[in-house]
């Protein structure tokens, strides 16, 4: 049976009509067009598709869409402001914390998670966070100097 | 509370979306003909051909040049009235950075910015015929062919500048987009005005000299990456994010095990089920839906039951099974005689050396996109060779190669494994069917089982140490993996290389798919040579790295050897020194490299901890120094898999590990301190980047655990079980 589901969806409104048991990866990807979630193992082992549900790192593809009704999905198109990009969007260009890209959304908002929470993490608790998010390519040096540069940056935006 | 008005403003903004590719098709650039001889439009073409040889590419030698695809060229620069610098190169980028490195060899040797400069990779209908992106080839191959098309334009441009300005070409020189007068330099003009309403075509004649390398300025600096900003933004599309109209996913009925075969299907519960489509094409049997959750829930309706076939093989005897189906295999290197070096030996020390199947495991899984329209079929694909692709797909569809058209999309981690491309032939026979576009993303699931994996191989060695410990004689066999970095480079009097099969997909005694893989051949190779040069040092009661160098005089090594020794802070000491210090050192087709790592084991858990690994590499001249670091850290990273814990376990056909849950591959906390360092070496072309970092570090891990702890294990992967046993074994 399909239910009605509304949320915000980067900050805009979003409806729409959908089986309340669909995974939110595909409901993003499939029904609105937004690619940056990744599909890489549909169990939750990878972190490919970790979007924020008011302001928590969630899998996407383990959540059902119905758990989102009303609240806050946030996707790496969410998160710079026009051409200005976040902290953390930063931090990842300037230690090119990436290869081929393909986990590189996830690892973004995952370490933006943490750093909503704790804005001067060690290194140990940014390693604990990452590690259930997998990097084939390799690039896990430069994402925890990525991770450690967007904290002294987002430090440094609030005074 | 949102108001009634936004809310539609959103769906609006949704369903037209629906209706929309989310992609410019044709990126300002339309080729109605494959004919690059007759491609419209104005501007200087130079037109290249990139001599790759034909060693050691495996079976896609095998695969023949489309005959639409002339010969004598397979790369183009166009340089356009609008100033703008193409180049046309069937190349894809993967994350190894071509992109960016060869975007750079172009800018230095014309003289423009690197933003002017548009790499135009692997899209069929724009791009001539290449053969794939693998092997560390790009830039050793592609690299000096581009720079010398870039010189010829230049001084074609030269040419033109001197007509137009009236001077003669000895007074011209070139900057930033410009050809200036030296002695008046306010006399110049852009190169897009030079071409401009004209139509110049030039085959590359080996005339042209490119600039020295001292004069370089872009070429070899570390500049950021082209690709980063759409990788931090979310904007690169990869095949998976192509959006059509009316396209549907597939998902496809698999069989538990590799040799299965259905023995009935029943599809009565697919009845009810809304927008769903069941196509069957000979044995592929799919269910379609207009999204991926609702093909896959369909797709778990269907009951499907298979004859088994028996399942006699497993990774436990896998590799005597395979010593045992060895072909006779060729003599890859040898030198004197090993009768007259044994001989020589006081000591005969020999060991045999296993590795498992190994997975590449992109995170992103093999996916395609094939629209079938009027005209032409287009295809979106995760690929290392788009033009395989092309060819593949046409030949299921019956339409000629050039009907066929891929289109470039980045792609999540190659490794080897988008060498094959089951996917794409998979959805261009489903889309037929369906008459409409199909997109086959494969779950983790489908994508170890398909995988086509790193060989499990064996290596025996004899060998034998002299009084004097000198190595005397060298008997080396390699089943399986093929000949890549077996060559001897030490000075040895009396040795045998001997390769008994490959590490290629045909004529092979695997039960399911295996091919190239990081290096193909070289990880299994070096892991058991530097193994056993470690074995002969300990035997000697030698430092490993003196032991090494005493059988060195190849300049390029001793150089790599002792700056790595430098950077690590090795002190000499014969192992098992207690210090868990581990060495090893490789020549992976003309690019040397070195690694030295330190270990910690946890003697209740069997964890190996890596501490710190450092990486000395000479690649000959480095185009883009930050770019090359990446490369190496990524395979020392990588690496720590295939050394600590990557295995396929399997029963005959069945794969038991198919999804990240049992298959182990390297995590954050696995991270060590990691350094990496490029070595200067200009007088030597620039050699490959890609892979040669990774093969060394199953030995230098191996190494390492014996100089911690005094043990020898001769078998990949050396995880958590093998250290415990062998632990026990020793108390």
């Amino acid at each position: 049976m399909k239910q009605k589901i509304s949320f915000y969806l980067n900050n805009r409104p979003v409806i729409l009509e959908t089986e309340p048991d669909r995974p939110l990866l595909w409901v993003l990807r499939n029904d609105l067009k937004i690619t940056s979630p990744k599909f890489g193992c549909g169990e939750g082992y990878c972190g490919a598709c970790t979007v924020l549900l008011d302001g928590e790192a969630v899998r996407s593809c383990q959540t059902e869409i119905s758990r989102v009704n009303g609240r806050h999905v946030i996707t790496l198109e969410g998160l710079s402001d026009g051409e200005k990009l976040h902290p953390v969007q930063q931090a990842f260009l300037k230690h090119e914390a990436f290869q081929c890209g393909f986990c590189t959304s996830g690892l973004i908002l995952e370490i933006l998670a943490l750093l909503q929470k704790k804005p001067k993490p060690a290194r140990a608790e940014i390693l604990e966070v990452l590690e259930d998010h997998l990097c084939r390519c390799g690039a896990h040096k430069r994402i925890v100097e990525a991770a450690e540069e967007a904290a002294a940056l987002m430090r440094g935006g609030r005074k | 509370m949102i108001k009634k008005e936004k809310w539609e403003e959103i769906e609006a903004i949704n369903n037209e979306k629906i209706s929309e590719p989310n992609l410019n098709l044709n990126n300002g650039l339309t080729l109605s003909r494959r004919d690059f001889l007759k491609i419209s439009g104005t501007g200087l073409f130079v037109f290249f051909l990139v001599g790759e040889p034909g060693k050691f590419l495996g079976d896609f030698q095998t695969q023949p040049r489309p005959r639409e695809y002339p010969d004598d060229f397979n790369a183009y620069l166009l340089i356009g009235e609008d100033g703008r610098i193409r180049c046309f190169s069937g190349k894809v980028e993967l994350g190894q950075g071509i992109k960016t490195s060869l975007a750079q060899i172009l800018a230095e040797e014309l003289d423009v910015s690197l933003e002017v400069v548009d790499m135009v990779l692997g899209d069929t209908a724009l791009c001539p015929y290449d053969m794939g992106t693998f092997g560390s080839r790009t830039i050793k191959y592609f690299g000096p062919a581009l720079r010398q098309a870039a010189s010829e334009a230049r001084a074609v441009l030269i040419e033109l500048a001197s007509e137009e300005l009236k001077v003669p070409k000895e007074r011209l020189a070139t900057e930033n987009g410009f050809v200036y007068d030296m002695e008046q330099p306010e006399r110049r003009i852009a190169y897009g005005q030079l071409t401009r309403g004209k139509r110049i075509e030039r085959f590359l004649t080996p005339k042209p000299q490119p600039k020295p390398i001292e004069k370089h300025r872009i070429a070899g600096k570390a500049l950021p990456r082209l690709d980063a900003k759409e990788k931090v933004t979310g904007k690169a599309l990869y095949a998976g994010d192509i959006i059509l109209p009316h396209m549907v996913y597939a998902r496809i009925l698999r069989p538990p095990v590799h040799g299965a075969k259905l023995k009935s299907l029943n599809l009565d519960e697919l009845k009810d089920i809304p927008d769903i489509e069941v196509i069957q094409d000979g044995d592929l049997l799919a269910v379609l839906h207009p999204t991926f959750d609702g093909a896959s829930k369909a797709l778990k309706k269907i009951k499907a039951e298979f004859d088994l076939p028996p399942a006699e093989l497993n990774e436990e005897n896998i590799h005597d099974y395979l010593v045992k189906m060895a072909p006779q295999g060729n003599i890859v290197d040898q030198k004197g005689n090993l009768e007259e070096g044994e001989k020589l030996a006081r000591e005969i020390i020999e060991a045999t050396y296993l590795n498992p199947y190994v997975a590449h495991a992109p995170i992103e899984t093999h996916t395609a996109l094939v629209s079938i329209e009027k005209d032409e079929v287009k295809v979106w694909v995760s690929t290392q060779r788009p033009f395989g692709v092309q060819s593949d797909v046409a030949q299921v569809l019956g339409v000629p190669v050039n009907k066929v058209r891929v289109f470039p999309v980045y792609v999540g981690g190659g490794f080897g494994g988008k060498n094959a491309h089951r996917q794409a032939v998979e959805a261009a026979r489903l889309a037929r069917k369906a008459g409409k576009p199909v997109m086959v993303v494969w779950t983790r699931e489908e994508e170890f089982f398909f995988d086509t994996f790193m060989p499990a191989a064996v290596v025996k060695i004899r060998s034998g140490l002299d009084q004097n410990n000198r190595l005397v004689f060298w008997d080396y066999t390699v089943f399986w993996a093929g000949d890549r970095s077996s060559q001897v480079f030490y000075d040895i009097p009396h040795y045998r290389v001997l390769s008994r099969g490959g590490w290629s997909g045909a004529a092979s005694a695997h039960l399911f798919s295996v091919g190239p893989w990081r290096a193909p051949g070289s990880n299994t190779n070096v892991f058991a040579r530097e193994s056993h040069l470690d074995t002969l040092a300990a035997r000697s009661r030698t430092d490993p790295l003196e032991f090494r160098l005493a059988h060195l005089t190849n300049e390029r090594m001793r150089r790599v050897l002792t700056r790595l020794a430098e950077e690590f802070g090795w002190r000499p000491a014969a192992a098992p020194s207690g210090r868990g210090y581990g060495l090893s050192c490789a020549d992976y087709l003309g690019t040397y490299v070195a690694a030295m790592v330190e270990i910690d084991v946890d003697q209740k858990t069997g964890i190996i901890k890596p501490k710190r690994m450092v990486c000395v590499q000479d690649m000959g001249e480095v185009i883009n120094p930050e770019g090359a670091r990446q490369q190496i850290e990524g395979c020392l990273m990588m690496g720590l898999g295939y050394a600590l814990s990557e295995e396929i376990h399997f029963r005959g056909g069945q794969i038991l590990d198919l999804n990240f849950d049992r298959y182990e591959i390297p995590r954050f906390s696995w991270l060590p301190e990691i350094k990496a360092v490029v070595l200067e070496n200009n007088s030597v072309p620039a050699q490959g980047g890609g892979e040669p970092a990774i093969i060394n570090v199953g030995a230098a891990v191996a190494n390492a655990f014996f100089d911690k702890t005094g043990i020898r294990l001769t078998r990949l992967p050396l995880n958590r079980r093998r250290v415990l046993e062998a632990l026990k074994e020793k108390k």
